[in-house]
C-alpha cells in the first residue's frame, strides 16, 4: 500500500485552479520528485498535503486515513514534515533551538511540570535536547560544535536550508516534504546536497518527496518524476522517460513550431 | 548614535599619496553638527520653558539655596548637547581615530552658545509678542527665571548665555578629558542629583538605620542638600568612580588570582550581605517608601505576566488590566465583608485559589475569540476587551455584586498564622512589601523556568514564525490559551495584592493607563527579559511615584522615554538575547559570515584541500 495517497486533488484560488484533480501516490522508501514551471502548482501541492490550505476537492490518504480537515500540527504528527521554498527558520532562536521546537509534537510537558520542575519533564527536557543534537549530527560539521547556541540567523545560506531540513527531521516524520531545497545554491552545495537526500533515505529510511528546479538533482535522486503543469499531472515515470516526454518539453519550452509573437 | 544623526559628514581629508600602511586620520569634530545640536538645545530648552516645567520643577530644591530641579534641567542640557555633540565621531576602517583636542572644547562651547542665545531670544520675543493666551505658562515670571531673576534683566540674560556657553563646554572638555577623571566627574555629578532628587529615599534610609547624623549632615530641613552634604556626595561618588575606572581591573585581577575557598566565601558572603540587607531593607525604608516599593512590585508581577504574552508569545495585549481587575474584585468579593451580595468572608490564602481560577476563566474568555488573530487586530480587539471589563464593573448589572462605582471597602488584610499560631497581621506597607517581594521571586521563577522549556520554546517560535511554528507541530491554539492564561494568572495575584494592600477597590483604578504603563514597562527593560521587566518598573512606576508633585508631567515623560528608546536602544534596557538579534541581525550576521569565511578557510587549510565531503 502506498504510503501517500492522493486521489483527485482540487484547489481553487477564486477563478484560477491551482492544482486540477490531481491523482498521486508515493511508496514507502521512495524519493518522487516533482517538477514544472514556474506556478504549475507545486507548493500548492505541498501546502495541500500539509493542511496549510484546505482541499476543495478530492481525498489525501497517509497510512490508510484521510488527512483532510486536519490541522497542520496535527499532520505533522502523523509522520509528514516539510521545508519551505523562501527558508522561515526562527531566525531569532537558536540553531538548536531550531530543532528542538520540531520535537514538540512528540514530547507532552506542561506548564505545572516545568514550573515545578518534575523529574519527568527534566529528562524528557534532556531528550529532546539530545535528539536535536543527534539530528544536527547528520549533517557533520556543518550544524554543530560551537554553533549550536547561536542564532540561526548567522548561518549562511546554504547552511540554513540544511538546518531547516534537520528540523524537518526532528519532528520524526516518515515523509518529508522538501521545497526547492538547493535553490540558491553553488554547484558544489548542490551536489552536497543530493547526496544528502540520497542519504536520508537510505540511513534514516526517510520517504522524500522534493520540489525541484535543478535537473541535475533530480537526476541524481529520484526514483519518479512527476511533472506538474497548470496544476494537472502531465507524465510521471522515470528521468530518462519525462526527459523525453513531448508534453514535458513544450511545458517548459513552448509549442513547436509556434513562434513567439 | 551622534554619527547615525548626521546626514552631512564633513568631507574626509585628502588622502596623501603615500603607500597603504600610512595613518589615515578619520575627520574629527563637526562644527556644524555642534550648530544643529545647539539648535535643537535651544528648542528643547524653550519647550521646557513654554510647558510650565521651569517653573514647575523650581520648587524642587536640590541643593538648598544653590540649584534647583527647573535649574538643573537649563543647565544639563547644554551640558549633554555639547558632550554629543563634542564625541568624537567613529573612525571608518582604515582610518585612525583622531585626537580629541581644542575643537571639541569649541563645539561645546558653540552648542552652548546656541542654545543659550535661542533661549535668551525667546525671553526676549515674548515681551515684545504676547503669545500667553495660547501658551499659559509664558509669563513675566517665566521670563525673570530665565534671566536668573536679575532685577537687570539684561544682566540676568546676560549671565545666562555665560553659564549655558560655559556648560556647553564642559560637555565639550569631557571628551577630552582621560577616562577615569570623566567617569569620575560624571559619575559624581549624577550621584549629587540622584541624591537630591530622590531625598526622600535616602533620608527614610538614614532616619531607618538610625543615622540621623548622616540625614542631618546631607539634607536641609526646607528641602534638597546641604551644599556641604552635596559636596561630600560628589568626592564620596567621584573617588569610588575614579578608582573603579583606574584600578577596576587590577581589583577584578586581584580577586581572580586568589585561591578557590577565598573567591568562593568572598562570593557568597557578599550575597548573604546583599540578602540581610534587602531582608531588613523594608523596615528600614519606613511606610512611605515601602508603599513605593509595593506598587512597584504589583506593577513587577503584571510585567512579568505581560512579558510572557508579549515578549515570548508575542500576543500584543493591549487590555491586560481586565486580569488584574479580574484579580483584585475576586479577592474583593470572596475577602471582604462589606462585599454588597457575596460575603463568604475567606481569607485571602482561601480566596487565592478561586482568584487563580477565575482569572484563568478569564484568559481562555479573551484568549478562545482571539485565536484567529495577528498583530494590530489583536491588539486593537484586546484593547477593547479590557475597556470591557472596566465597564461591566460599573454597569449596573453588576452593581450588586461588585458594588459599581462605590467599589467595595473594607478588604481585610492578609494574615499568616505563624508557628505557635500566634497571628501576623500584613497591613502596613513594610510588611505588604515582604510578601509582594515573595511573589515576585515566584513570578520571576515561573518566568525563568517557562523559558527554556518545551511551553516557552513553542510561544517563541509562534513569535517568530506562526504558520511555521504550526507545520513543525506546534498546537497554536493551544500555545496562545496557555499564554494568555499564565499572562492572565499572574495579573491576578497582582490583583490580588493590590486589594489587599490598599483595602478598598474602585473601578477607576483599573484603566487603561494601567494597560499602557505595564506595555511600557517591558517595552523600556526589554522585551521577553525579566532583569528588564525588574528594572522597567523600578524606573516607570517607582520613580513617578517619588515625583508625585510633578505627576503632570508623567506621560509626556513617558513619551520622551519611549521615542529615545526607540531610536537609541529598540531592544530595551536589559535586552533579551532573543531581541538583541532581532535587532542587530545585520551586523551580527556580517560578523557571522566573516567567521564563517575564516572557518572555511581554516578547515581547507587543515585538510591540505578544499572541503569535499
Amino acid at each position: 500500500m502506498a504510503l501517500l495517497e492522493i486521489q483527485k486533488l482540487s484547489k481553487d484560488f477564486g477563478g484560477l485552479r491551482a492544482i486540477d484533480s490531481l491523482d498521486f501516490h508515493i511508496d514507502k522508501g521512495e524519493i518522487v520528485s516533482v517538477i514544472g514551471p514556474n506556478g504549475a502548482g507545486k507548493t500548492t501541492f505541498f501546502n495541500l498535503i500539509t493542511g496549510l490550505y484546505p482541499p476543495d476537492e478530492g481525498d489525501i490518504l497517509f497510512n490508510g486515513s484521510s488527512l483532510v480537515g486536519l490541522r497542520p500540527d496535527e499532520i505533522t504528527k502523523r509522520g509528514i514534515a516539510r521545508t519551505f521554498q523562501n527558508v522561515r527558520l526562527f531566525t531569532n532562536l537558536t540553531i538548536l533551538q531550531n530543532v528542538m521546537i520540531a520535537q514538540h509534537c512528540r514530547t507532552k510537558a506542561g506548564i505545572f511540570g516545568t514550573i515545578l520542575h518534575l523529574p519527568g519533564t527534566v529528562r524528557e527536557e534532556a531528550r529532546i535536547r539530545q535528539h536535536a543534537e543527534e539530528t544536527l549530527a547528520f549533517f557533520g560539521s556543518r550544524l554543530v560544535g560551537f554553533r549550536l547556541n547561536q542564532p540561526a540567523s548567522v548561518l549562511s545560506y546554504a547552511n540554513r536550508r540544511r538546518l531547516e531540513i534537520a528540523r524537518a527531521m526532528a519532528t520524526e516524520a516518515e515523509l518529508l516534504l522538501l521545497d526547492e531545497p538547493t535553490a540558491g545554491m553553488n554547484p558544489r552545495e548542490t551536489n552536497e546536497l543530493t547526496n544528502l537526500i540520497g542519504r536520508l533515505r537510505d540511513e534514516k529510511g526517510y520517504t522524500i518527496i522534493v520540489i525541484e528546479h535543478d535537473m541535475r538533482l533530480v537526476k541524481g535522486v529520484s526514483d519518479r518524476v512527476c511533472v506538474l503543469d497548470y496544476g494537472r499531472l502531465i507524465a510521471e515515470g522515470e528521468y530518462a522517460e519525462v526527459a523525453q516526454n513531448e508534453r514535458v518539453l513544450e511545458a517548459y519550452l513552448g509549442r513547436k513550431g509556434v513562434k513567439a509573437a | 548614535m551622534a554619527e547615525a544623526m548626521n546626514p552631512t559628514p564633513s568631507t574626509p581629508p585628502a588622502v596623501p599619496p603615500v603607500p597603504d600602511e600610512a595613518v589615515r586620520v578619520a575627520p574629527g569634530i563637526s562644527y556644524r553638527k555642534a550648530f544643529r545640536y545647539g539648535m535643537i538645545g535651544g528648542l528643547v530648552l524653550i519647550t521646557f520653558a513654554t510647558i510650565g516645567a521651569l517653573q514647575t520643577f523650581q520648587t524642587k530644591s536640590i541643593i538648598n539655596g544653590e540649584l534647583n530641579l527647573g535649574y538643573l534641567g537649563l543647565g544639563l542640557l547644554p551640558l549633554i548637547m555639547g558632550l554629543l555633540a563634542a564625541r568624537m565621531p567613529e573612525a571608518k576602517e582604515g582610518y585612525v581615530q583622531a585626537k580629541p583636542g581644542p575643537r571639541n572644547l569649541i563645539a561645546g562651547l558653540m552648542v552652548g552658545f546656541v542654545s543659550g542665545e535661542l533661549l535668551l531670544d525667546f525671553a526676549l520675543f515674548v515681551q515684545v509678542v504676547n503669545i500667553r493666551p495660547v501658551f499659559i505658562n509664558v509669563s513675566p515670571q517665566m521670563a525673570s527665571l530665565i534671566a536668573f531673576g536679575q532685577a537687570n534683566q539684561a544682566n540676568g540674560l546676560a549671565l545666562l548665555l555665560l553659564t549655558t556657553t560655559i556648560l556647553g563646554g564642559i560637555g565639550g572638555l569631557l571628551e577630552v578629558l582621560p577616562k577615569a577623571w570623566r567617569s569620575a566627574l560624571v559619575g559624581g555629578l549624577t550621584w549629587v542629583v540622584m541624591v537630591g532628587l530622590f531625598d526622600v529615599v535616602f533620608s527614610a534610609f538614614f532616619r531607618g538605620a538610625k543615622l540621623q547624623q548622616i540625614d542631618s549632615f546631607l539634607y536641609s530641613a526646607a528641602g534638597g542638600l546641604h551644599l556641604n552634604g552635596a559636596m561630600l556626595v560628589f568626592i564620596v561618588a567621584a573617588s569610588l568612580y575614579f578608582v573603579r575606572e583606574s584600578q577596576g581591573k587590577a581589583i577584578g585581577r586581584r580577586y581572580r588570582q586568589l585561591p578557590d575557598p577565598a573567591r568562593r566565601s568572598v562570593k557568597y558572603g557578599g550575597l548573604a550581605a546583599l540578602v540581610l540587607i534587602l531582608l531588613i531593607l523594608p523596615e528600614l525604608l519606613g511606610p512611605f517608601i515601602s508603599e513605593v516599593l509595593d506598587l512597584v512590585g504589583i506593577y513587577m508581577l503584571m510585567g512579568l505576566g505581560l512579558n510572557i504574552v508579549v515578549g515570548l508569545a508575542g500576543l500584543l495585549d493591549l487590555g491586560y488590566v481586565a486580569f488584574f481587575a479580574v484579580g483584585a474584585y475576586t479577592t474583593a468579593v470572596l475577602t471582604s465583608p462589606a462585599s454588597p451580595a457575596v460575603a463568604p468572608e475567606l481569607t485571602f490564602w482561601l480566596a487565592i485559589p478561586f482568584v487563580l481560577l477565575a482569572a484563568a476563566l478569564a484568559g481562555l474568555i479573551v484568549g478562545t475569540p482571539v485565536l484567529r488573530m495577528r498583530g494590530d487586530y489583536l491588539a486593537i480587539v484586546t484593547l477593547g476587551f479590557g475597556e470591557i471589563a472596566r465597564l461591566l464593573v460599573t454597569s449596573a448589572w453588576f452593581k450588586p455584586l461588585l458594588g459599581g462605582a462605590q467599589g467595595i471597602l473594607k478588604i481585610p488584610a492578609i494574615v499568616i498564622h505563624d508557628f505557635v499560631g500566634a497571628p501576623i497581621v500584613f497591613n502596613t506597607p513594610p510588611k505588604v512589601l515582604y510578601l509582594v517581594a515573595l511573589f515576585c521571586l515566584i513570578a520571576a521563577y515561573v518566568s525563568w523556568r517557562l523559558k527554556d522549556s518545551r511551553v516557552g520554546r513553542a510561544w517563541m517560535a509562534m513569535r517568530e514564525d506562526e504558520d511555521v511554528a504550526e507545520a513543525m507541530g506546534v498546537n497554536i491554539v493551544e500555545a496562545k490559551l496557555k499564554a494568555f492564561i499564565t499572562g492572565a494568572v499572574l495579573a491576578s495575584i497582582g490583583g490580588a495584592l493590590f486589594a489587599t494592600k490598599i483595602g478598598s477597590i474602585f473601578p477607576n483604578s483599573f484603566n487603561i493607563i494601567v494597560s499602557i504603563t505595564v506595555l511600557v514597562i517591558i517595552i523600556v527593560g526589554g522585551m521577553g527579559s525579566i532583569p528588564g521587566v525588574v528594572v522597567g518598573a523600578f524606573v516607570l512606576e517607582g520613580v513617578p511615584q517619588l515625583l508625585r508633585e510633578f505627576q503632570d508631567f508623567q506621560f509626556l515623560a513617558y513619551g520622551i522615554l519611549l521615542i529615545i528608546m526607540m531610536l537609541y536602544r529598540p531592544e530595551g534596557l536589559i535586552p533579551s538575547r532573543e531581541w538583541a538579534r532581532e535587532l542587530h541581525e545585520e551586523e551580527m550576521s556580517q560578523d557571522a559570515w566573516l567567521k564563517d569565511v575564516k572557518q572555511q578557510d581554516d578547515e581547507a587549510a587543515e585538510s591540505g584541500a578544499p572541503a569535499a565531503d
